[in-house]
């Protein structure tokens, strides 16, 4: 019966890599090998984890305490330099964000089927990084029981925020951001939260995930409208992931600072984005793919791809570097040229040579095959990246600030204990929401990772007799 | 007192949901279902489905988050509040988009997740299929066609006849209870 399949077929697209989940997995092994993770008792390691992270999020709570009762004084802001950490880990970590979309929505659109194994934690990633990052600009205000002028609402004095501001464009655009990722990451939890209650035992669960799956029942009728949602939303984040940090590298770009006031930051910012946010995947995704033997499910293959593409990400980025300095001398603007000269060799050398290190010369060892599918290699280069992707967004902003027009006016920039209790304590907001994701929610897109098996496909039949 | 609501057979896998709905469709049903736990492609034509008009919808909702963007901006400074800061004009368009694009994008997204759920009917916690014990592998690896009583081909011995004909493993009958 199999050759008398009447079934019109329409251009599907076959998974080609038969490898792209191994360990010949059923749907069913599929279903219990992610939702057990979710299910079993919580293990040892994950409260210790858990309880750092909480321990450094009341570091963080604590020190913005003590900010709000002192004022932004307490950071080491000076005179030029009036933008210092807060800045630059809110750049480090919405550009960590974005990898979580570029997977969901331009792999999706890409047709890049193994995006399935990792979409759901990148995605997560994203929705928690956005947080940390939005908290940044919310906190240097200095007070931010004002931070409601921010918003278009009607109020007593008549007065509208200033809608010509990048400003003002970055928080529509990172507040875009975080909603549509929300939307995104919920829409594709809906059919494995379904496969969550059908599973449950206890009446709490079956009630949670009863209510939070929606009554969801994979009708054929019911996917074909949640097809288009997903097609649209992937179809609305993917030029929205390309201009968020587009309108964050406004924020630079339309100030007069020398080292600030250039035409290639849009694309440089996005492509440093993807970059760094890919390297937060790896480091994440190879941690819970070792807790959680997911080796089957990211398999070298995913890193491999992966490694990919921080390659082509971090080579544009180390080309931005290049051209930026070319354009410094090729404009013969005396400031222009300084800035850059000073930034390889005045005062934050240091920090330049780091973030050439990191940024430039660790991905290209991305061209060996063997580094890109050495688990240990990769864990170490994704760190290197995000910390070298850290000292970019410091040397950007710090390196012009400190040095700009009148030499009478420079500084010496360097952060307080607070400034530093602050951003590792932003780390204790992520890892608390990521602990408790890994811990409760399916880190994996269970229905995805079926639908790409190759049993999925109902040309492929197999089972007539 | 017990009421059949509808029946639901269970079939091995995606090919032979394939086959099921196939037959299904050809005997002339309309108020009835393939369930899988993912979406199955070539389905919507072995079922005889119409194109999803969710896209119109998002549209619709797009467009309007793009003419509230640039009408609140335009409206703002050049009506409610003119005043020129930084040189530029009262009016300066230009400088309106991309705050015009990311209240697109936000409505947009927003007009899709809640079209999706508005087309689907959802959220509906109580639905006939979930009275079968067998249903709930429909969320893990169980392929399923339901046809509903209100069908006006349905007629029971002979629609159970029809799932088994066309490949279902086993068939059971959607009973409501009332009590």
């Amino acid at each position: 019966m199999a050759e008398a399949l009447p079934l019109k077929q329409q251009p599907v697209h076959v998974a080609t890599d038969a490898d792209l989940i191994t360990g010949d997995q059923t749907f069913h092994t599929v279903t219990e090998h992610i939702s057990s993770i979710t299910e079993g008792k919580t293990p040892k390691m994950w409260f210790l984890l858990w309880g750092m992270a909480v321990s450094l999020l009341l570091v963080l709570l604590g020190s913005i305490g003590f900010l709000v009762w002192n004022g932004t004084g307490v950071w080491g802001l000076n005179n030029p330099v009036g933008w210092g950490w807060a800045i630059v880990n809110f750049v480090w970590w919405v550009g960590i964000g974005h990898a979580g979309t570029l997977i969901s929505a331009i792999l999706f659109l890409l047709r890049q089927q193994w995006r399935t194994s990792i979409n759901r934690f990148a995605e997560a990633m994203t929705l928690f990084a956005v947080i940390c990052a939005l908290l940044f600009p919310g906190i240097h205000v200095g007070r931010m029981w004002l931070l409601y002028y921010f918003f278009p609402i009607p109020n007593q004095m008549g007065v509208w925020p200033n809608f010509r501001s990048p400003l003002l464009w970055d928080f529509f655009a990172v507040g875009t951001y975080f909603t549509v990722s929300l939307l995104f990451w919920y829409t594709g939890l809906i059919p494995d939260l379904a496969t969550l209650r059908d599973r449950a035992k206890t009446r709490l669960r079956k009630l949670t995930f009863g209510i939070l799956s929606l009554g969801w029942r994979g009708g054929n009728r019911q996917w074909q409208h949640y097809e288009i949602a997903y097609l649209v939303l992937a179809g609305l984040s993917t030029p929205l992931v390309l201009s968020v940090h587009s309108v964050v590298s406004s924020d630079f770009a339309t100030s007069m600072v020398p080292g600030w006031h250039t035409t290639i930051f849009p694309p440089y910012f996005v492509a440093g984005a993807i970059y760094s946010g890919f390297a937060m995947v790896l480091t994440l995704g190879l941690i819970a793919r070792r807790v959680y033997h997911l080796e089957h499910f990211i398999t070298l293959n995913h890193l491999d791809k992966m490694a990919k593409i921080m390659l082509v990400t971090g080579s544009m980025v180390g080309y931005s570097y290049g051209m930026e300095f070319f354009i410094a001398w090729y404009s013969g603007n005396q400031y222009e040229a300084f800035t850059f000269i000073n930034r390889a060799l005045g005062p934050y050398a240091w920090a330049y040579w780091i973030m050439i290190f990191c940024n430039v010369v660790v991905p290209q060892f991305f061209w060996i095959r063997k580094v890109r599918r050495n688990v240990v290699l990769l864990f170490i280069a994704s760190i290197l990246v995000n910390i070298g992707m850290w000292f970019e967004r410091f040397v950007i902003t710090v390196t012009s600030l400190s040095r700009d027009f009148l030499p009478a006016a420079w500084d010496y920039y360097s952060p307080t204990i607070w400034d530093v209790a602050i951003f590792l304590g932003s780390f204790g907001l992520f890892f608390t929401f990521f602990l408790l994701f890994l811990r409760f929610l399916p880190m994996i897109a269970m229905a995805e990772v079926k639908g790409v098996l190759p049993q999925a496909h109902p040309h492929r039949g197999g089972s007539h007799e | 007192m017990s009421k059949v609501v509808g029946v639901l057979g269970q079939f091995r896998d995606p090919t032979a949901l394939v086959h099921g709905a196939e037959a299904v469709r050809d005997a002339g049903y309309k108020q009835w279902d393939t369930h899988s736990p993912f979406p199955i492609h070539g389905m919507d034509q072995a079922m005889g489905m119409k194109r999803s008009g969710l896209g119109y919808f998002i549209g619709l909702c797009a467009f309007l988050g793009a003419a509230t963007g640039f009408g609140l901006q335009s409206w703002a400074h050049a009506i409610a509040y003119p005043a020129i800061i930084a040189g530029k004009p009262l009016f300066a368009w230009q400088a309106y988009i991309v705050i015009t694009f990311a209240l697109l994008v936000l409505f947009g997204a927003i007009g899709s997740v809640i079209g999706m759920l508005l087309f689907n009917r959802l959220p509906r916690f109580h639905h006939p299929v979930f009275y079968s014990d067998r249903f709930e592998s429909c969320s893990d690896d169980g392929f399923f066609i339901s046809i509903e009583a209100d069908d006006p081909q349905f007629d029971q011995e002979n629609t159970v006849r029809l799932l088994k004909e066309a490949g279902a493993l086993a068939v059971d009958i959607l009973e409501e209870t009332d009590e």
